[in-house]
């Protein structure tokens, strides 16, 4: 509104970046950005880590759990804490790395996606949320030089298509995707190798919840920074399924039906690895 | 050098309100009325894609009539506003009246200070928990805010719409029903204009020309949308034929 003088078309010059708030806070409010691009000198305090995230591809869609331990070296920080949110109707992410960052960068991602929507009355496809959550994980690098990493897993399904697409991160912003499944943080090891045996083409979604919820106890079996499920207080991992008919969390009863089908398994057999 | 004229400040202002008054009236009306199940917003716009009506943020919407590139200005930046709010603080501080007042400001501020006004008038609405708790705020193009209770038209025709929502609208209405009403409303201008030309009396209400889905845009915003949708977003578009569905309902 105010007058500004731009050197060639104004409206034009500002339509490249006007559909972003991520944009949009970066120029007018750049104290309220998770990460800024110079920290002073010094040790850093130990912050609290989020740990296991798994995803996978199913018939019809992709599902992303994660579990609910943070840690803050070796001491476990929150039980309770939750790593897998719905970014918009159709795609989630989950996040492992500094809690407090990455918790911050979720928030920004889902408005910037949300944003975008309201602005230009339709939604961003798939692969351009994608390189979205790509420019601000490259936005953290130089928290993530000094020990502040995150890193994301980004899935999601464009509408109108059948399956859903799955896309990791490394610290600069690089984005990959990824076939079938992928997993990130201290665990991921070896919630991939239970990934590798458990999961095989044309799952089901129930299928998808219990292979999810298995490597995720395979995780926390060998990785102390990854949280089992918790039968005392009946905590399970944060499950999302997203199908063409959007991101959806799975229930606690469900989950817990799940959990205990595996444990009772486990405990049968008696196996030692 | 030309010598300057004197013109009073009274004068300037008048005509730069007559000025943008007239701009606002060349364009078709819109209609917010708030029922039982939320708040409908309906326009009289047969482009599917320039929007009259938007989402601002969880329960507020935007409507206006005027000059589409003024007021989808407007619409952005009260986007920016509340994103940046919510953001900053937390979804349940952004609030219609402080993107209203924040609005009043801008229009204040353009109306005397800038070449020419806006030739806009805006409605923001926020859908509370119950029907008392709805808020629409309508706000002229000189940054003047009125507080609505229940319902307001504004546009080309605001006179007649409005007179046309007062005699029907009552408290505790459905969607479909305030739909209804809305359409009607918009549909009086029409009738009358239809019956001065065929020189018999005007029916009253919907008599005449009949407004097609197609010509509508319709908007909601709904009050059990986190229960019923378990979404913080209220705001939903109709499509053409839930629009008809709805107006067909009743008839």
């Amino acid at each position: 509104m105010g007058g500004q003088v731009g050197r060639g078309f104004p409206a034009l010059e500002a339509g490249g970046t006007s559909s972003s708030f991520f944009d949009h806070v970066s120029r007018s409010n750049p104290e309220l950005l998770p990460f800024r691009t110079s920290m002073g000198p010094g040790q850093l305090p130990a912050t609290p880590h989020g740990t296991t995230i798994v995803a996978l591809s199913f018939a019809g869609g992709v599902l992303m759990a994660g579990d609910r331990r943070a840690t803050m070296g070796s001491m476990i920080a929150n039980r309770h804490i939750e790593k897998v949110f719905p970014a918009d109707r159709h795609s989630v992410l989950g996040i492992a790395g500094t809690a407090g960052i990455a918790i911050d960068i979720v928030r920004l991602f889902q408005v910037e996606l949300e944003h975008y929507e309201k602005i230009e009355g339709t939604q961003l496809s798939l692969e351009g949320k994608a390189n979205r959550l790509g420019a601000m994980i490259r936005a953290n690098l130089p928290m993530a030089l000094q020990g502040l990493s995150v890193v994301p897993l980004f899935a999601g399904v464009e509408a109108g298509e059948p399956a859903g697409r799955l896309f990791s991160y490394d610290v600069t912003g690089g984005r990959y995707e990824e076939l079938e499944h992928h997993s990130v943080g201290s665990g991921s090891v070896f919630a991939r190798g239970a990934l590798k045996k458990l999961w095989r083409p044309g799952l089901s979604a129930d299928e998808a919840v219990a292979v999810a919820v298995e490597s995720l106890i395979d995780a926390s079996d060998d990785d102390s920074a990854t949280g089992g499920p918790d039968l005392v207080r009946q905590l399970w991992p944060v499950v999302y399924l997203v199908t063409a008919d959007g991101a959806a969390r799975v229930g606690q009863d469900a989950l817990a039906a799940v959990v205990e089908a595996i444990v009772a398994r486990r405990t049968a057999e008696r196996r030692e690895a | 050098m030309a010598q300057q004229f004197y013109v009073s400040p009274e004068q300037v202002m008048k005509d730069r309100a007559d000025f943008a008054r007239k701009g606002i009236a060349r364009g078709k009306s819109v209609v917010v009325l708030s029922c039982r199940d939320g708040i409908a917003l309906v326009a009289e716009n047969p482009s599917p894609t320039l929007h009259k009506i938007g989402e601002i943020y969880d329960r507020i919407a935007f409507a206006a009539v005027g000059k589409y590139n003024e007021f989808e200005s407007l619409r952005q930046a009260g986007v920016r506003y509340a994103d940046v709010r919510g953001y900053s603080y937390d979804r349940v501080d952004v609030t219609a009246r402080g993107l209203a007042s924040v609005y009043a400001q801008s229009l204040g501020t353009v109306f005397t200070a800038e070449q020419k006004p806006f030739e806009v008038e805006l409605a923001v609405a926020e859908v509370g928990e119950s029907e008392s708790g709805d808020h629409i705020f309508r706000l002229n193009f000189d940054g003047s805010i009125a507080d609505e209770s229940g319902f307001l038209a504004m546009g080309g025709q605001a006179e007649t719409v409005q007179a046309a929502l007062a005699a029907q609208w009552q408290r505790g209405a459905g969607m479909a029903q305030a739909l209804r009403w809305a359409v009607a409303a918009l549909e009086s201008p029409h009738a009358q204009a239809a019956a001065a030309a065929s020189g018999a009396p005007s029916p009253g209400g919907s008599g005449g020309a009949h407004l097609p889905a197609a010509s509508l845009e319709v908007a909601v915003l709904e009050r059990k949308a986190a229960a019923e949708r378990g979404t913080h977003r209220t705001f939903r578009r109709l499509s053409d034929d839930e629009v008809a569905l709805a107006l067909a309902a009743g008839s």
